[in-house]
This record gives C-alpha cells, structure tokens and sequence, in this order.
C-alpha cells in the first residue's frame, strides 16, 4: 500500500506532449463526443446523472474520473445506448447514438472483472469479434478482416498468442487482446473502461503509447479510471464526475488539487507535505500526494496557485 | 464383434425402434446444439423454467382442439417474456424470478390436466414416449428440430457474441434484443420438438449435459458446438437401444448416458479434468 512512488512517476510530462499538432485552439466544439445536458434516470427511480454536460474533439484522450457510483458506467452506457437519457442529447461524430452505432463508430474495451475468461474462444477469435460489424450476415471474414485482425494482433504485441484461450493470458495480456478487438474495429470513438486495473507497469506503458497513436491518427478515446496518479502522463482533457459534470476541460485547468478534493470528497487519501516538512529553506512551495488506492498523483508547488507549480 | 453387431441390428429389426432412433437423434442434436449457449450464457435454469412451463399450454392446446405444438410453444414464450417483464419491474432476481413463474405455471398445468378428459397420459408428456411415435411425429420432429437447427447455425457466430459479450454486439450495432428474445424463442422450439422423444422433465437434462460434457473438452466454440453433439447424438443410439435391452425408459436411458458421458470427461478431460489437474501442480499450467 505505502510502497515507494518510482521516480519516473513524478515527473510530469512536457506540455508538449499533450498538444497534438493541427488541433484548433480554443474550446472543444463536440465534433467527437458531445454530451450535451445528459440525464439518466433508471427504472427503479434514482438519477444516476443529472445535467451532464463534455465536448470531445478528435485526436483526444479524455479522462473521466470519479468514485464508485459517481455515473461513470452511466456516461459510458449512454454513449453505448444501453440507456436512453431522460432529458438531454448524446451525439457521436455529429450522429445520433443509434446511427454511430450502426456505423461501427463506438468501441468498447470492457473491464476485465466483465469478460468470462473461460469463455471457450481464442485470442483471435475474440480480435475476429472486432471486425463483425464489417462482415456480411453470416459473419464468415473475408480476406481483409483476417488481414485487420492480424495487424492488430501485430501492433498489440499479441500475435504470438493468437492460438491461446483467452483465459490462459495475464492481466496485461488480456487488456491488449481487447485493445486490439477495438483497434480491428476501426472505431473513431474508443471506450476504456478501467484499462490498467490488474496491468503491469510495462503494459500501463505500451497501452499509454498506443493510445496516443490512435489520437495522433484522430481517434477520441474516453478512459474511464480511477488511477489519478497517471492521468496527467497521457490525458489532454479530463472530465470530473459526481453524479454530474463538475468539471470538464483541459487537464492544466480541471485536474487541480481543489477540483479532486470535490469529486473525491473524502474519499481519496491526501498528503501535503510543505515547509518545514519537507526541507529546511525559504521555499514556500509543499507537496501534495492524492491516492487512492492506485497509482498516487502529486503536486509539487505553491499551494496557492492551483497546482501551476506542478513538476 | 457379432454380438456387438446384433446388439445394434436387433432392435432395429422392429420399425417403431427406427423411428424411436431417429426422433432421438434428431432431439440429441438440436438440444445438443442449444445447450452450449445456455451453459455459456449461465441459461441453464432456463431450459428447466421454460419445459416446465409448456405444460399448461400442452392441455390447453387440446381443450381448444390446437396442434400441441402451438399451445406448448407460446405457454413456453410467455414463461419466458413473463420472467423478462417480473426482473424489470422489481427488485427480485431472475433465478427467483424464474423460479416462481415456471412452477406457477407447470401447477397451473398439473390442474388443468386433471379437469380435463384427454387421450394424453401425464407420463408421456412428462417423460417421452419415443417408442409410440408416428410416422406423422417423426416428420413433426423433423421440421421443427431441423428448422431450429438451420436458424441457430445461421445466427451462431451474433448470438455466440451476444453470449460473450453484449456490451460489444450492441456498440457494433447488432440488435442485441432480437438476440435474447431470439434465442429464447429457439429454445421454446427446441423443447417443443423433444416432447415426444424425452418429455418436459428429462429434456432439461438434454439441453444442459451435452454443453457442459463439450465445455470441459473444448477451447474453442467451434469444438464444443461438435463435442457436444457428437457425445449427444452417441448417448441417444446408445441409450436407445439399450432401453429395448434392459426394458427401460429410452429417455432416461439417453440421459443416463448422457451423464456417463460428462462424469467421463469431468475425469479424464485433458487439460479440465480432475486427473490432469492433478498432474500438473495448480497455477504453473
């Protein structure tokens, strides 16, 4: 639990890398996913999420973010068209839910506690599953499906494994076998729910590469996770969830130690270390770990300027 | 080699084994067939609630002067529509759910039957009487269970995936609803069509043991879907005519086999069963 936080995770990447070339300035219009004043409210009467509101543009990673039961499957079951919103409107590249679906638009990389793992199917069955939505009634591939579904195998670093039953693999390995049913989809819109949950720090790696690929090639992809500590290393947009929207935005904006002490409340752990704490000179700037249960997120500076400090 | 030979032909010899062979094998095949989705679908109280549930319909049928087979099929559909509706619209779960609608219906059944005169005994309905079937119930059979078989084939890569993961076939955008309704509707068929072979009680049996025996052998769906209807097609001829040996109940002698067949592969199953287990030392396989 109190392991040591490796050196390398403390480093916040460069600004840079968290503008993608050819991107317009300015707010996101919604050309990805637009959700736009969204409430959900089940059958048995209770409002998950209430007036919700993000826009995500192409060539976005988007972290949504917020505790169990904050309506984070919720977002992700309107976007899929499991639940059709009480009021308010979803839009997929500028369609309606059920056209975006119809045109293979959305997809879904499930939670790993989701997936039955004795299911009898291969590595490259489950992968073939990507590409149905392309294939004709009977679902019999074609030479191009079989070609999608071995550059995806390829690009997940899965290959080798094609032949394996699924239940056979890691937690990491499992992860990419899904990546790359999403990958042979070609979908412009990628779901992912809790990616790095049960995955090794060397897959948390090859999957934030890949993400970041696909949104150089203009995907949106919206990650559901509760791993605060890596969301500034890949994420240009964030949106904070408690049942609704309480903030949406660029990640330097909306992921301060104030707005993750809201959405969390007080379920998060919080350290701040500062001034004479933390070392013995007029540096006026303190520490702050935020953690849950994952990967801590820390900030390092002024505890006055909303996390500008951040290094 | 001989004994063997007259131990298959001997029976045979009399036309209403044939076609007590044939309903049976027709049967083993389709059940055999659905019963790998409803193992992998975790719908094996299913089958039980919706066979059970046809019972009603079954004497109904009669009363109005109906084709059984039309009054079993929708007693079977409304069972299963019924236990959809209660799930949504309350706070009980569907075994439980389940649980009350197919016994309310299956009593439902047992008084109708005995206010009404029928020509039916209760025994046939509920256990099969494969060795008094027509050449008309063998063509019934026939077209129902071939006509099922054909469907789920056709639908077999959506509805595998709709069991695997609905998540995935709804965001590709397949109708996920026509899929459970779909393959609820298939397995009304298919327990209309094994009536007369096995009954209501014992086609439950049929429609769990093939997929479970398959499941334990196979890791690929494509090989279950062959275990499983091999080891059942096999059961029926054995058990068939084994029950003219023994003087048995042919139904109960295919599910006794069946069973043979599954305690077989829970054993010696060459990566599931017990015994390779044992060889390999847990957790380095």
């Amino acid at each position: 639990m109190n392991a040591p936080v490796p050196t390398d995770r403390l480093a916040s990447p460069s600004p840079a890398s968290n503008v993608v070339p050819g991107t317009p300035a300015g707010p996101p219009r919604g050309d990805g996913i637009l959700v736009d004043r969204v409430s959900v409210t089940y059958p048995n009467g209770t409002t998950a999420v209430r007036d919700a509101s993000f826009a995500l543009d192409p060539g976005t990673i988007c972290a949504l973010v917020g505790i169990n039961g904050s309506g984070k499957s919720t977002v992700f079951k309107a976007i899929m068209g499991f639940v059709r919103p009480s009021a308010g409107a979803v839009r997929l590249c500028g369609m309606p839910v059920a056209q975006a679906l119809k045109r293979n638009i959305v997809a879904y990389v499930p939670q790993s506690e989701d997936v039955d793992w004795n299911f009898p199917v291969l590595v490259e069955d489950v992968v073939m599953m990507g590409r149905y939505g392309h294939m004709n009634m009977l679902r019999i591939p074609a030479r191009a499906d079989r070609a999608k579904v071995d550059e995806a195998l390829e690009r997940v670093g899965m290959a080798a494994f094609r032949k394996r039953q699924i239940g056979e693999l890691s937690g990491g390995q499992k992860k990419r076998v899904f990546l790359a049913r999403a990958l042979a989809q070609e979908g412009r819109i990628i779901l992912l729910d809790e990616p790095f949950t049960g995955v090794d720090v060397t897959t948390e790696g090859a999957i934030v590469a890949l993400l970041r690929e696909l949104r150089a090639a203009g995907h949106v992809m919206l990650v559901s996770t509760h791993d605060l500590g890596s969301v500034p290393d890949f994420c240009d947009q964030v949106v904070l969830l408690d049942r609704t929207v309480l903030a949406a935005g660029a990640t330097a904006e909306v992921f301060t130690p104030e707005n993750l002490q809201r959405t969390f409340g007080g379920a998060l752990r919080n350290f701040r270390l500062g001034g004479a704490a933390l070392h013995q000179d007029a540096d006026r700037r303190s520490l702050t770990v935020l953690t849950d249960d994952e990967r801590p997120l820390v900030f390092y500076g002024d505890p006055d300027s909303d996390g500008e400090g951040r290094t | 080699m001989s004994m063997l030979a007259d131990w298959i032909t001997g029976p045979l010899a009399y036309p209403f084994m044939q076609r007590a062979l044939v309903v049976s094998l027709l049967v083993a095949a389709v059940c055999a067939v659905l019963s790998c989705y409803l193992v992998l679908k975790g719908w094996s109280l299913m089958g039980d609630a919706i066979s059970h549930a046809v019972l009603p319909g079954i004497v109904i049928a009669h009363v109005a002067g109906l084709p059984l087979v039309v009054g079993a099929f929708a007693a079977g559909l409304s069972c299963a529509l019924l236990t959809g509706y209660l799930k949504e619209n309350s706070r009980i779960k569907e075994d439980t759910v389940m649980g009350i609608v197919f016994s309310g219906m299956f009593g439902l059944g047992l008084v109708l039957f005995t206010k009404v005169e029928t020509d039916q005994h209760l025994n046939h309905i509920l256990f099969g009487d494969v060795l008094g079937v027509s050449v008309r119930d063998v063509i019934e059979t026939a077209i129902v269970a071939g006509g099922t078989l054909l469907v789920v084939l056709a639908l077999r890569r959506d509805l595998l995936l709709y069991c695997f993961d609905p998540g995935h076939a709804r965001t590709i955008g397949l109708p996920v609803r026509v899929l459970h309704y779909g393959l609820l509707v298939l397995l009304a068929l298919t327990i209309v069509a094994s009536l007369k072979a096995v009954g209501i009680i014992l086609v439950i049996a049929m429609l769990i043991g093939p997929g479970a025996t398959a499941y334990l052998l196979a890791d690929r769906f494509g090989r279950m879907l062959a275990v499983a209807v091999a080891t059942a097609m096999l059961s029926a001829a054995i058990g068939t005519l084994a029950s003219f040996h023994i003087d048995g109940a042919p139904g109960a002698c295919i599910v006794l086999t069946q069973s043979l067949f599954f305690g077989l592969a829970f054993l010696f199953a060459p990566r599931n069963g017990v015994l390779a287990r044992r060889r390999v030392p847990a957790g380095t396989a």
